[in-house]
């Protein structure tokens, strides 16, 4: 690990401050990915923001819905009674990732600023355009068995590995954030981007930027929802593919339907047509399969996860199913259900 | 003080206080010192042990502020006011005078492993997930418990272990 220098602010105000004071400055919470990638030298920052004294441990009831502190801890978060009653699928999405341990320790902001697992991000023997802007991509062309089939470049075929941000984009939650510019809230779908020419850059907040809470709105769809997560292992692995879907049935015929894939992009994956498709067709295997097949027209396999390809379409149709039927996934009986 | 930082430059180590099994203690540590480091090397408390570093095998877990926690992946100076107890104080922590904690004596009943490297952090991630409370069937134990990685595959005697003192309601 590098040697750094360490603040410990109280307020917001001296946080950002203290983030922009030195050229390469990470606020720091939970830790649980940062320290790691110290460890491996993949961050080397000069100066550490130690941000776990700042208010902003709460959940509170907020234009309807509720407003998650950026410190509120993942585990805090997921056994939540108005999380578990109102946003089931957030609750059930985040027990579906990482180890107890880890889920006590890691933020709701530390999450959604999460590195990718790419083996190659991970290696500094190795090229990596989004580590080293320039530098190449091995991935592609090599170990990409749990790589992006969507939305990729030539630059760079990561992925985003959260569950709990794959719930949040289904739930079209808002990113409040605050910096020199002032506040401002991000859509969801706009929080994390695409690698293009750019993939050092996983999100669009920026580097003097710091995440307040995440914003649900008042729809949780806690009827019919489910998180669908498929992995090597059944717990504590990151996924393969995963689904969140929700859903809003008038009798059986679908009001609304959402869905958001995790594993397969570097961001949350949805699908506006596939979705819109969806409205006013009745809640059957067959037009499940109808928006599997919208979404997985764009899917382009590289050379060692094409198995992604079926695995994502057959995980869209079982995860409708599940959040149609109202039998959501369980993360302790790992029959899928 | 304890670790040479070994940099020109580098900042002097910052001064912290933790109450670590019971006893309170002042120290200097070098912001880069991992509470798994502070415990290990500088404070002699070995019980807790270094698998990964990684925070994937969960052979370092301590509790924070009654939390379980992978100390590999804390720093120290983050943890400053912090109560932290480790396995060697994990008996006392649960009012058990001189004794074992029901968890040990359990996983010495049950014989929940071989080599005996994981068992400290096992016991420690067991009393956290048993005070959070929201495990209560084998199924949500073993999911409950999947931080933590025993290479000799102790697995099925190690949930025996934890049920029976969940079952007893004895742990904390």
């Amino acid at each position: 690990m590098n040697r750094f220098d360490y603040v410990r602010p109280t307020t917001v105000e001296e946080a950002v401050k203290a983030i922009g004071s030195a050229a390469n400055a990470r606020f720091i919470a939970g830790g649980t990915n940062l320290v790691d990638l110290m460890k491996y030298n993949v961050e080397r920052p000069e100066r550490l923001v130690d941000i776990t004294r700042l208010p902003l441990e709460g959940i509170e009831e907020h234009e309807g819905g509720l407003r998650i502190g950026a410190l509120v801890t993942n585990s805090t978060l997921a056994y939540d009674e108005r999380i578990q009653n109102r946003y089931p699928l957030l609750s059930s999405a985040i027990l579906a990732g990482a180890s107890g341990q880890l889920r006590n320790a890691a933020t709701t902001g530390g999450n959604l600023n999460q590195r990718t697992r790419c083996y190659y991000f991970y290696d500094e023997a190795t090229p990596c355009n989004k580590r080293e802007p320039g530098s190449g991509c091995q991935a592609i062309g090599g170990v990409n068995r749990i790589h992006a089939i969507f939305g990729t470049s030539e630059n760079c075929i990561a992925t985003h590995p959260s569950d709990m941000c794959v719930a949040l984009a289904a739930l079209e939650a808002q990113v409040r954030v605050t910096g020199p510019g002032g506040e401002r809230r991000i859509p969801f779908a706009e929080f994390h981007r695409l690698p293009g020419d750019t993939p050092q850059y996983d999100t669009t907040l920026k580097a003097d930027e710091i995440v307040l809470s995440v914003d649900l709105p008042d729809e949780g769809f806690a009827g019919h929802h489910t998180y669908l997560k498929l992995r090597d292992r059944l717990s504590y692995a990151f996924a393969l593919v995963s689904v969140a879907a929700l859903v809003r049935l008038d009798g059986n015929t679908i009001g609304e339907a959402r869905f958001a894939l995790g594993g397969v992009a570097h961001k949350p994956w949805r699908n506006a047509e596939a979705e819109a498709f969806l409205t006013g067709k009745p809640a059957t295997r067959e037009s499940f399969e109808g928006a599997a097949e919208i979404v997985m027209r764009e899917a382009k396999p590289q050379s060692e996860n094409g198995f992604k390809i079926e695995l994502a379409r057959r995980a869209i149709i079982r995860g409708l199913t599940q959040a149609a039927s109202g039998t959501p996934q369980s993360q302790s009986d790992k029959r899928i259900a | 003080m304890l670790i040479d930082s070994g940099s020109p430059g580098a900042p002097a180590t910052i001064g912290i206080s933790l109450t670590i099994n019971g006893e309170v203690r002042e120290l200097q540590v070098a912001p880069w010192t991992t509470l798994l480091d502070l415990l290990r090397e500088d404070l002699d408390l070995t019980g807790t042990k270094k698998g990964c570093d990684h925070g994937q095998c969960g052979a370092c877990t301590v509790l924070v502020n009654g939390t379980r926690i992978n100390s590999c992946l804390a720093l120290a100076v983050m943890k400053d006011g912090a109560e932290i107890v480790t396995v060697e104080g994990l008996a006392k922590h649960a009012g058990q005078d001189g004794a074992m904690h029901p968890l040990q004596a359990a996983f010495v009943e049950r014989d929940a492993f071989q080599c005996g490297y994981c068992t400290p952090g096992q016991l420690c991630s067991a009393a956290g997930m048993i005070a959070e409370g929201h495990a209560t069937s084998r199924e949500e134990i073993r999911e409950a418990m999947s931080g933590n990685i025993c290479r000799c595959g102790a697995y099925t005697n190690i949930v025996d272990a934890i049920e029976d003192v969940m079952h007893a309601g004895a742990a904390r």
